[in-house]
């Protein structure tokens, strides 16, 4: 393999960190402050609105009939029983979708999920028919009297088994989307559950361990787990009077739900409008497609406004986390450092790739972690399998690979009798070496991130494990996500004849305040004050493109348009004020609504708005595009010069209890570590990290979906835990690590994932200090902790 | 189902009478929200685990999502939406306001319901009682830090204000 020149200087663990020149910031008024969120009001006195609780006039609720085998073809759907139901308006089926939408498949990657079930069923759960009815309680009834008749066929629920010769096959040939070119080889390819092979290789990784002086492998496996967003998904269909659809969703892509939705009925992009509202948290569930193509095919079908909301047990049955099987082989050098590392993933998807494909690819290739490496090899695998589709959770993907690394770093660091941190020292990636992809690191913190862990944790004191059966132990880990790349960002600033100022974008606020962030961008910019602004929600009526509110890539993208929106509204005026004013516009300011000149002549929005319109009435609109530079990675190598806009550090490290009679794991002290660029709004930041913190150590130490022959047997929150307020460690906290990014707004990067990467290392880490127990797999649950400690005193258990 | 038993109910909501006609079988929040436009108290679980739905039932908390409307005929009810006092924020929201005790605030009018119940209880709660007393709300945004932070600072608001009425 070749990489340029430039990339190829040895490897030389013993340079310092390059010094620290940055750019200070500049004094600002706005950025940078915990200003209180707009919303505020709203979300608390019960007004903020959210989709779910959106009633349309005459409209009808679905309850959807789902199937109750993992695999196996529909022999028979009888409808009478539920039709017979007074108050029953309809029983959709697939093929009846079918009759209007001839190929109703979709998805981001691969075109291979239907609106409802055709032929087939592979999952439990799939909605195979809908009944529609004025009054839900009527549709419910009558959705279990729909009798659904199938042929089981074999299914195959581990992602490892999915890939061997003679598993049964889930989809009959794949089907890539038109979105994503790079997929368009596996067109057509047939007799396999693998919908991606995706492969990173630097250096020479057998010549490498061949040199080591000593090689470590090991498995490590993520079980699935789900969203449990508190609002359930949602989506509302009507027709709109010109001769289009409107849909309301609680969506975190409209702009992508407008585009397949006109794709799979064959209209026009702008016949098709898409809105949403607040949404009662996301996390990752609310991407692409998820009801909105059934509202839709309902709504025109039957002509008349259809309501979907999904229960919480649906929740489970529409999308979760992949759960993930992680090799990983580590040649060592005797001075410690990392010589050779190899890494093959299986990426449990489910049923339907949903975004699977680009979580396995664009987390796969940061596999190795943020350490300098030589020679790399990384292999990932998107797998079908008969469970629930799986897609983005907060992270996408990087969790389960930092989960595998990190415990492996902490193991050899062990083994070689080096300090957990100081083994990360030796091996990290400097600003300015090249990544596994060839991709040159900047702007990435890992030193500082690294440093501040240490100080937080008081890493150099002794550390007292105590005695008897509750031991005390700590750990740390580090990761990094590289974010997205590419995509686009476009938004539209509006200045008002009055001054007032609102912000346009399809940016979706979940409950990560990027409302807030946003006018706070734009009021920086306009030099108003951030309260006056108004951010418009996303309606793509409205709203103009954005890729998607997903991988923490909003602060940064959008963030940049909507500085570049702001900035052209701002010289917009600038100009008709100068050619006025008869001054060189560099002699201006705009600030507080008016423009000042050097020379203190001063005109404001009135004296604008005459100017240029000739009465005091008028808007100008000022608009931000934004696509950062990426390069397309060679197929064969997974090489780019430009694999991402931006890299996101972090770190965590974890005081834990640990009750050697139950297993049972109390974390005392959580430390999360992020490295944010600037942040825009640090107290909104820091609630991120904090927030995502602690929902990664639901995953880590309780949350797993359960399943028994691919029915999920836990989907509720009844059987299926999330933290709650006794789970938050008593000492939990979050530290922003500030250098601005040259290329983000304000310095800015994105913050809402970060949090998430490495909080399970960091607590298996501490476990094994406080125990000498290791284990490989997610969740820590005290049945698994008990179960490792009994085996390792050589009196294991018995088994289930 | 079909063969309903429907009946009238009569009962105070956020301090003026109500009457609505309901089917035995529907739970507080179903009619709030189809009668009376209150989407304050909204359904998450479904299974009284998270409180999101939560209401004050004769000032007690309640799960609304499991408990029947039937049950609140006669009753005084009261949601989230009757806590302001002509557009003037309850001490305790404007707490959560000021901490910012939410993130997508689906929970948001559940723990400020419990929050009210608690400090009628306890007027000053340590920590502990608090997260024990909150225990049985659920925020999946893990809001929790900020929102403990919002209880400290609303019992200090209404301790001083009745301090210094
Ligand atoms: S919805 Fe009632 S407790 Fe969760
Ligand atoms: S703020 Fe989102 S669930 Fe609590």
């Amino acid at each position: 393999m070749t990489i340029p020149a430039r990339f190829t200087e040895p490897a030389d663990t013993t340079v310092e960190a390059p010094p620290k020149a940055k750019r200070k910031a500049a004094v600002r008024r706005e950025v940078g402050r915990s200003i209180p969120r707009l919303e505020s009001h709203a979300k608390v006195d019960g007004s903020a609105e959210y989709i779910y609780h959106l009633r349309l006039p005459g409209m009808l609720q679905g309850k959807i009939c789902r199937s109750t085998v993992p695999h196996g073809r529909i022999v028979r759907i009888d409808a009478s029983a539920a039709l017979a139901i007074e108050g029953v308006h309809a029983v959709i089926t697939g093929e009846d979708i079918r009759t209007l939408i001839p190929d109703p498949y979709y998805g981001p990657a691969f075109h291979d999920q239907p609106i409802l079930a055709i032929g087939k069923v592979r999952y439990v759960g799939e909605p195979v028919a809908v009944v529609l009815a004025a009054d839900l309680h009527v549709a419910e009834e009558a959705a279990d009297q729909v009798v659904v008749e199938y042929e089981p066929l074999e299914p195959v629920f581990d992602e490892v088994a999915a890939t061997k010769p003679g598993a049964p096959i889930i989809h009959d040939s794949l089907r890539p989307a038109g979105m994503f070119p790079d997929l368009q080889y596996l067109k057509g390819r047939s007799g396999t559950n693998v919908a991606l092979d995706a492969r990173v290789l630097h250096g020479d990784v057998e010549k490498g361990f061949a040199e080591a002086d000593q090689v470590f492998e090991n498995v490590f496996r993520s079980r699935k787990v789900v969203h449990a967003t508190f609002e359930p998904t949602v989506s509302l269909a009507e027709l709109n009077g010109s001769n289009g659809l409107t849909i309301h969703t609680s969506s975190q892509s409209p702009s992508y739900v407008r585009a397949e939705v006109s794709r799979l009925l064959g209209w026009p992009e702008n016949r098709v409008r898409v809105r949403t509202a607040f949404l009662g948290g996301s996390f990752g569930a609310k991407l692409y497609i998820k009801l909105e193509a059934l509202v839709a095919a309902c709504a025109l079908l039957v002509r008349k406004p259809v309501r979907i909301g999904l229960t919480m047990e649906e929740e489970f049955y529409t999308i979760t986390k992949h759960g993930a099987t992680v090799r990983i082989k580590t040649g060592m050098a005797k001075d410690g450092r990392i010589v050779a590392r190899e890494v093959e993933t299986w990426w449990n998807g489910g049923a339907y790739a949903d975004i699977g494909p680009r979580v396995s690819q664009k987390s796969g290739f940061t596999a190795a972690g943020p350490y300098d490496i030589e020679n790399v090899s990384l292999i990932n695998y998107a797998v079908y399998t008969n469970d629930p589709p799986a897609g983005a959770l907060r992270g996408f993907g990087i969790s389960q690979i930092v989960w595998a690394y990190e415990c492996q770093n902490d193991i050899i660091a062990r083994s070689l009798g080096i300090d957990p941190l100081e083994f990360r020292r030796r091996n990290i990636l400097h600003d300015g070496r090249p990544h596994a992809t060839g991709t040159i690191m900047t702007n990435a913190e890992i030193d500082e991130v690294l440093d501040r862990l240490s100080d937080r944790m008081h890493w150099d004191v002794l550390f007292d494990h105590g005695s008897g059966p509750v031991r005390r132990g700590r750990g740390l880990a580090i990761g990094f996500k590289a974010c997205i790349a590419p995509t686009t960002s476009v938004a539209v600033v509006n200045v008002y004849g009055d001054g007032s100022c609102c912000v346009s974008c399809s940016t979706v606020d979940m409950g990560q305040g990027s409302d807030t962030a946003m006018a706070q961008i734009a009021a920086e910019t306009l030099g108003i004050s951030t309260e006056t602004v108004r951010v418009i929600h996303p309606d793509t009526d409205v709203t103009p493109y954005d890729m998607a509110t997903l991988g923490s890539r909003s602060t940064y993208h959008m963030g940049n348009a909507v500085r570049l929106a702001a900035e052209d509204a701002r010289a917009q005026l600038l100009r008709i004020a100068a050619a006025t004013l008869q001054t060189d516009i560099e002699e201006l300011e705009y600030r507080d609504g008016a423009v000042i000149s050097r020379s203190g002549a001063r005109m404001t929005m009135r004296g604008l708005m005459l100017a240029r319109f000739g009465m005091q009435a008028g808007t100008v609109i000022g608009m931000g595009t934004f696509t950062p530079p990426y390069t397309k990675p060679d197929p064969r190598t997974g090489q780019s010069p430009q694999i991402t806009p931006y890299w996101m550090l972090a770190g965590a490290a974890a005081e834990i209890e640990v009750d050697t009679e139950t297993g049972r794991i109390r974390v005392t002290k959580l430390v999360n570590v992020g490295d944010v660029g600037c942040a825009i709004n640090p107290a909104i930041a820091k609630r991120q990290l904090n927030g995502a913190g602690t929902m990664q150590l639901g995953f880590t130490l309780f949350e797993e979906m359960r399943f028994n022959e691919g029915q999920v047997i836990n989907a509720s929150l009844a059987d299926y835990k999330i933290p709650g307020m006794l789970d938050v460690p008593e000492d939990l906290s979050a530290e922003l690590v500030e250098f601005p990014h040259e290329h983000g707004p304000f310095g800015a990067k994105g913050v809402g994932e970060t949090g998430m990467f490495s909080v399970s290392p960091a607590i298996a880490n501490a476990l094994c200090d406080a125990i000498g127990v290791r284990i490989m797999e997610l969740p820590l649950t005290p049945e698994r902790v008990l179960r490792a400690i009994r085996e390792s005193e050589n009196r294991p258990l018995e088994s289930e | 189902m079909m063969n309903e038993t429907r009946r009238i109910i009569r009962f105070t909501l956020n301090g003026r009478a109500a009457t609505a006609n309901i089917a035995i079988y529907e739970t507080v929040i179903e009619v709030l929200q189809r009668d009376f436009n209150l989407f304050g108290g909204r359904e998450s679980c479904g299974q009284g685990l998270c409180g999101c739905c939560t209401v004050l039932v004769n000032g007690t908390a309640v799960s609304g999502c499991l408990y029947l409307a039937a049950f609140v005929d006669g009753a005084e009810v009261v949601t989230v939406e009757g806590l302001a006092d002509r557009g003037v924020l309850h001490p305790i929201q404007q707490a959560f306001v000021s901490k910012t005790g939410f993130q997508c605030g689906y929970c948001t009018p559940g723990f400020i319901l419990m929050t009210e119940q608690l400090l009628k209880r306890y007027p000053h709660p340590t920590d502990d009682e608090i997260r024990h007393y909150l225990s049985g709300n659920l925020c999946r945004c893990a809001a929790y830090p900020d929102i403990i932070e919002a209880v400290k600072a609303a019992a200090n608001k209404i301790q001083a204000v009745e301090s210094d009425p």
